[in-house]
């Protein structure tokens, strides 16, 4: 079947991309090779004047390339081979002689943006759906049909390194500005105005482009102003992504050929550079995580085909502190639910709905929203002293204090004023969803909503079924996580869930280290070094020293031993260390900002350095102390595919993305490697760090947790 | 086409209002629509009713904004409701809250709604500061002018005197006379005396004043989020006065007429902004949804008198309509809410109602009846409360509908008397 259908609009000859069975347009080989007969045919038909290129579907112009195809070529050679091809397509298109312009409404990435740049002119709809970018970046590879090479002649060096380096969509009025398009117009002209435009340029119209100023002209097209340029931006890369991304570097590297030895050289360095980025770990492990997260959007965590998801109109937040407000503040913002929060007095709620508000209030000074959208959201939230309102709300997420009586209590409250058909969440990060509903009237409508604060950034769920949740409140709870924004995993009612259970050994591992007195700063810093966008003392800072104890204990009661935390946070809390939110923790904070690491630490605990620090070992420690607990919970059920562990790890702790995970980093390793250190290091540090079972059954029978090949 | 459906009736079953505020204090920074949003949206919360149940938003403004001068749609719009919901704003002065609710009670009897929310608004904190209309004139000119020149020229016209800025007054466009003026006017006319005027002032702030201290009316105001930060928390209005006392009120001085007037700052209802909104349904769907109707609309009559005249006497003619369609007389009423303009005003209402002379010429065989102060404005009125304009009638309505539950009356009736010489009366019957 076609992906194309042409048209005619007297000599125009209008080309729709419409892939069969697929809800969005992709380029795949077979779509390069249509096109290009296509156009050449197109080319040689005398009655057409000019062709227009647009698209079948809604809202998506063209998506990009289908990664799913290009996962499958197994050498760099191969790679650069499908890089070359697509260049030379590109070529091919914006050499006709015959006018191309491209009527781009909807989502424009990747190689759909590419072939863009190859046409002749360029329109595109006024439409918040119409967005354009090469987010290649973002899977480790670079664009690889020519737009490492076009685009900085269209827009200038420092745009498309901006857009290129960041891999962001930028929509159609940034794009008119930066001269990557031509004209922006509404969508129901969107396509007459390219025909018109392609009739004009038959009839050899010249578009007045206009020219980007002395100053791109210096920075662009001489080698000192390059030399500035480059210097700069991989300054800027090296601060940014560190040194364990490649794909950044080999941007600037072409874009420089490119720019000072022309655009020959420029491609033939895009596609080997494509085609050694496709084979390199990192960019593997990032296309695993974007398939990950693409299956997660269609996961509900129940067999597909069960369940039945409660519509959520109306939500009730109980409990306007910190994390209530967030909850509801997101709510409002992604969702566009009505918000009705409720807590024991109005000066409460009061704070938090303007807690609230402020988040939705964000993207109005970010100018993401208008003030009239921001105006209608702000409106969806609303407080209540009593129970007012709570009689329609479809979905109750509790946030109260996180403590067992409190919450039951909440929940007597709450089932006694919601509807029969109401889910009712518990958001806690500690506390058993089986414990907090024992007494409930309808257990089987109470599930667990882990958020993790700031909720309105952080971006995982965890959705914590307990026994008797029924099949509906975990379809219902997940839904709404995805319409939060959130990527969302389904985890076992068991202490810890999933992401405080792996961080529990890790964080315990650091107040270690601090009891053997190493450096607060050397301790973040191995870690950072690995990957980690904060070390994990930094990361007690965060979530607060309290909170952190109490997860401690928790997990310590349920697991024994192996879960005993260390002396350094109780004697820090003894101290009243909360961490950055009372100003005192590992660090020091002037006005709310980290300062440096507290030398008074050291003196409190009375320890002094050891004598020589073995970073590796204190990495090791730590990485290992994580990755054994990972095994065993998943072991354990705690989720259900490790899949899900992966990305808890990597959206709820910042695991380093290109390490793809904790169950990743074992299968990179083996099993067999990671019994044996794990083994040394409990004979030099304790039981605690005795192999999993599984992970000494897996070493015996040489399996991993990902099959073979890339996963999807 | 009319699409009469006998034998239905439109009922109120809620109400809610924001605090009544002195203009230019809790919400001077507030507009109109945001106050009538605010309390719509708590109603609708208080009520638990889904937005999309909402046929349509009818609100009162006497001052409306000339940025936006449909609040009802405003209202429609907040997000609790679909975009769907169409509004429309009227203005009948005083009477405009009470109105609001008439038009719904008559769209849904005549089948045309079942659900509507009804209400007033006025912010007066917010009034329309206008130029001059010669200024006006020359900035259009200017605007029209094809070349820079040429407009300079025209606003080289302009004159200091143009730039004074032109406020609303509350005077009648026809007479050029001021509410106040015509209060004094009418106590002077009927012979009303200061001390009578100061005793009413002292009753209607005391019994405001007793009925927010139990309750009554702090339940019938969704708390204003204020201040700068949003976190005070305003659930009272803050004009009424619970330790005024007959002396204060005679220390003041009479506003309209310095040497021999009566009308003071102390009689008369103050410049206030607030909003109130009610939520009328057919018997029928209030019952479908399980909710328990306050009361009935029985009827409603509008009068007009000539401005020149005593301005403020409309109630006079349009109580005896009123009762006469609800085919009751005055003794059947159990309970009366009387818009307190001025204290002269509803006095000289008083001795209308009860004189012989005026039932002549309204054609009565009767006077229509005697005011019983202990079954009238039970919880204060508009001299103690405040009175925004538009917002007052549809806090009566909630008010009424309320006590009538509580005391278990069978009937009640609302009088106000409004701008241009206009009188409203609406007759209440308990539905439980």
């Amino acid at each position: 079947m076609s992906a194309f259908r042409t048209t005619r609009r007297g000599g125009v000859a209008i080309v729709t991309f419409d892939l069969p069975g697929e809800s969005v347009n992709k380029i795949t080989q077979a779509v390069g090779w249509e096109i290009d007969d296509l156009i050449e045919r197109l080319a040689h038909d005398e009655t057409v004047t000019a062709i227009v290129i647009t698209s079948g579907k809604p809202d998506v112009f063209i998506a990009g390339a289908d990664i799913e195809e290009f996962t499958r070529a197994g050498t760099a050679p191969e790679m650069s081979r499908l890089s070359h091809d697509a260049q030379v397509l590109m070529r091919q298109i914006s050499a006709r002689t015959k006018p191309i312009v491209v009527a781009i409404h909807g989502a424009c990435l990747g190689g759909g943006l590419e072939l863009a740049l190859s046409c002749h002119y360029r329109v595109a709809s006024t439409h918040p759906k119409t967005v354009l970018g090469l987010p290649e970046i973002q899977l480790g590879l670079l664009p690889g049909a020519s737009g490492t090479n076009t685009l900085p002649r269209r827009i200038g060096v420092r745009a498309a390194l901006d857009l290129i380096l960041t891999g962001k969509s930028i929509d159609t009025r940034k794009a008119l500005k930066l001269g990557l398009i031509d004209e922006a117009v509404p969508p129901p002209i969107l396509l007459d105005v390219a025909v018109a435009a392609a009739e004009r340029l038959a009839q050899g119209w010249k578009p007045k482009r206009p020219g980007r100023g002395l100053m791109a002209f210096l920075l662009d097209q001489t080698p000192l102003g390059r030399l500035i340029v480059f210097r700069k931006a991989t300054r800027q890369v090296e601060e940014k992504t560190g040194p364990h991304y490649p794909a950044p570097y080999r941007v600037l590297d072409v874009m420089q050929t490119s720019m000072s030895e022309g655009i020959v050289r420029g491609l033939e360095e895009e596609a080997i550079a494509f085609g050694e980025l496709a084979m390199t770990d990192v960019s593997r492990r990032l296309i695993e995580i974007f398939f990950a997260t693409t299956a997660l959007k269609k996961d509900d965590g129940v067999p597909a085909g069960i369940g039945t998801p409660r519509p959520v109109r109306r939500l009730g937040v109980v409990g306007s502190g910190f994390m209530g407000a967030g909850i509801a503040g997101t709510a409002a913002m992604k969702a566009g639910v009505q918000v009705r929060m409720k807590d024991a007095d109005l000066a409460r709620v009061a704070t938090g709905v303007r807690n609230a508000e402020r988040i939705v209030e964000s993207q109005l000074t970010r100018r993401k929203i208008t003030r009239f959208e921001f105006e209608r959201q702000r409106a969806l939230l609303t407080g209540t002293g009593d129970w007012s309102g709570f009689g329609a709300i479809d979905l109750v997420v509790e946030a109260v204090f996180e403590e067992l009586g409190t919450k039951r209590q909440v929940l007597e409250d709450v089932e006694r004023v919601v509807s029969p058909q109401a889910i009712i969440a518990s958001n806690t990060s500690t506390i058993p969803i089986a414990d907090i509903a024992r007494e409930a009237r309808h257990p089987e409508r109470i599930i667990g909503m882990h958020f993790f604060s700031p909720v309105e950034r952080m971006p995982l769920l965890e959705v914590i079924p307990h026994e008797e949740s029924s099949v509906d409140a975990v379809v219902t709870a997940v839904q709404f996580g995805r319409r939060m924004g959130k990527t969302v995993i389904v985890v076992a009612d068991s202490p810890g869930f999933w992401v405080n259970r792996i961080l529990g050994p890790y964080i315990n591992e650091a107040g270690f280290l601090v009891d053997e007195g190493v450096p607060i700063e050397v301790i973040d810093r191995v870690m950072t070094e690995w990957g980690f966008p904060v070390g994990p003392l930094a990361l007690l800072d965060e979530v607060g020293f309290d909170v952190g104890e109490k997860a401690g204990m928790v997990l310590h009661a349920a697991f024994g031993a192996r879960l005993s935390p260390a002396r350094a946070l109780a004697a820090l809390r003894a101290d009243g260390r909360l961490g950055r939110k009372n100003g005192r923790g590992f660090y020091t904070y002037h006005a709310g900002r980290k300062a440096g690491p507290d030398a008074s630490v050291a003196r409190l605990l009375g320890t002094r350095p050891p004598p020589d620090i073995d970073e590796s070992r204190i990495r090791e420690r730590l990485v290992f102390a994580m990755l054994n607990e990972a095994a065993m919970a998943m072991s354990e059920g705690v989720v259900r595919i490790p899949r899900d562990g992966d990305i808890g790890a990597l959206f709820g702790i910042g695991y380093p993305p290109f390490r793809g995970g904790p169950l990743r980093t074992l299968d990179t390793i083996g099993p067999e490697e990671a019994v044996l250190v794990l083994e040394r290091l409990a004979q030099s540090h304790g039981a605690r760090f005795t192999p999993a079972p599984v992970l000494q059954e897996m070493a015996r029978t040489g399996s991993r947790w990902y099959p073979a090949g890339v996963d999807r | 086409m009319p699409t009469v459906s006998p034998g239905r009736r439109a009922v109120v079953v809620a109400g809610l209002r924001t605090p009544f505020a002195k203009a230019g204090t809790v919400f001077r920074d507030t507009t109109a629509s945001e106050l009538a949003r605010h309390c719509t949206r708590e109603l609708l919360y208080r009520a638990e009713l889904p937005g999309d149940m909402v046929d349509e938003v009818i609100y009162g403004q006497v001052v409306p904004s000339p940025l936006v001068p449909n609040v009802a749609r405003e209202v429609a719009l907040l997000p609790q409701f679909p975009k769907t919901v169409p509004g429309y704003t009227l203005n009948r002065a005083c009477a405009s809250g009470a109105q609001a609710v008439a038009n719904a009670a008559d769209q849904i009897e005549a089948g045309h709604a079942d659900v509507i929310i009804a209400g007033g608004v006025e912010v007066l904190s917010d009034i329309p500061i206008m130029h001059t209309r010669r200024f006006a004139q020359l900035l259009q000119e200017a605007s029209r002018a094809k070349s820079l020149f040429q407009r300079l020229a025209i606003l080289a016209r302009v004159r200091p005197r143009d730039l004074v800025p032109v406020a609303p007054a509350i005077a009648e466009p026809s007479t050029g006379e001021s509410m106040g003026e015509s209060a004094e006017k009418m106590a002077k006319e009927n012979h009303i005396t200061r001390a009578a005027q100061d005793e009413l002032a002292l009753l209607s702030h005391q019994r405001a004043a007793a009925a927010t201290r139990d309750g009554r009316i702090t339940a019938e105001i969704a708390p204003w989020y204020g201040g700068p930060a949003r976190d005070q928390i305003i659930s009272t209005d803050n004009l009424v006065r619970p330790d005024t006392s007959l002396e204060a009120l005679a220390k003041l001085r009479p506003v309209f007429d310095r040497r021999y007037g009566s009308v003071t700052a102390g009689n008369a209802s103050p410049l206030t902004d607030g909003a109130a909104s009610v939520l009328l349904m057919s018997e029928e769907r209030a019952r479908a949804l399980g909710h328990s109707p306050l009361v009935g609309v029985r009827s409603y009559a509008v009068a007009a008198v000539d401005p020149g005249w005593q301005l403020l006497m409309g109630p006079v003619h349009a109580v005896p309509v009123a009762l006469q369609r609800a085919g009751l007389t005055w003794q059947e009423i159990g309970l009366f809410e009387i818009h307190e303009a001025f204290a002269a005003q509803v006095l000289s209402n008083e001795q209308a109602w009860a004189s012989p002379e005026w039932a002549a010429r309204l054609g009565l065989p009767a006077p229509t009846g005697m005011v019983d102060w202990s079954r009238t404005n039970v919880m204060g009125g508009s001299i103690a409360l405040g009175h925004p304009f538009a917002a007052t009638g549809a806090r009566m309505v909630t008010s009424l509908s309320r006590e009538m539950i509580r005391q278990d009356v069978q009937f009640g009736l609302i009088s106000i008397c409004a701008q241009g010489g206009m009188g409203y009366a609406m007759v209440l019957e308990n539905l439980r």
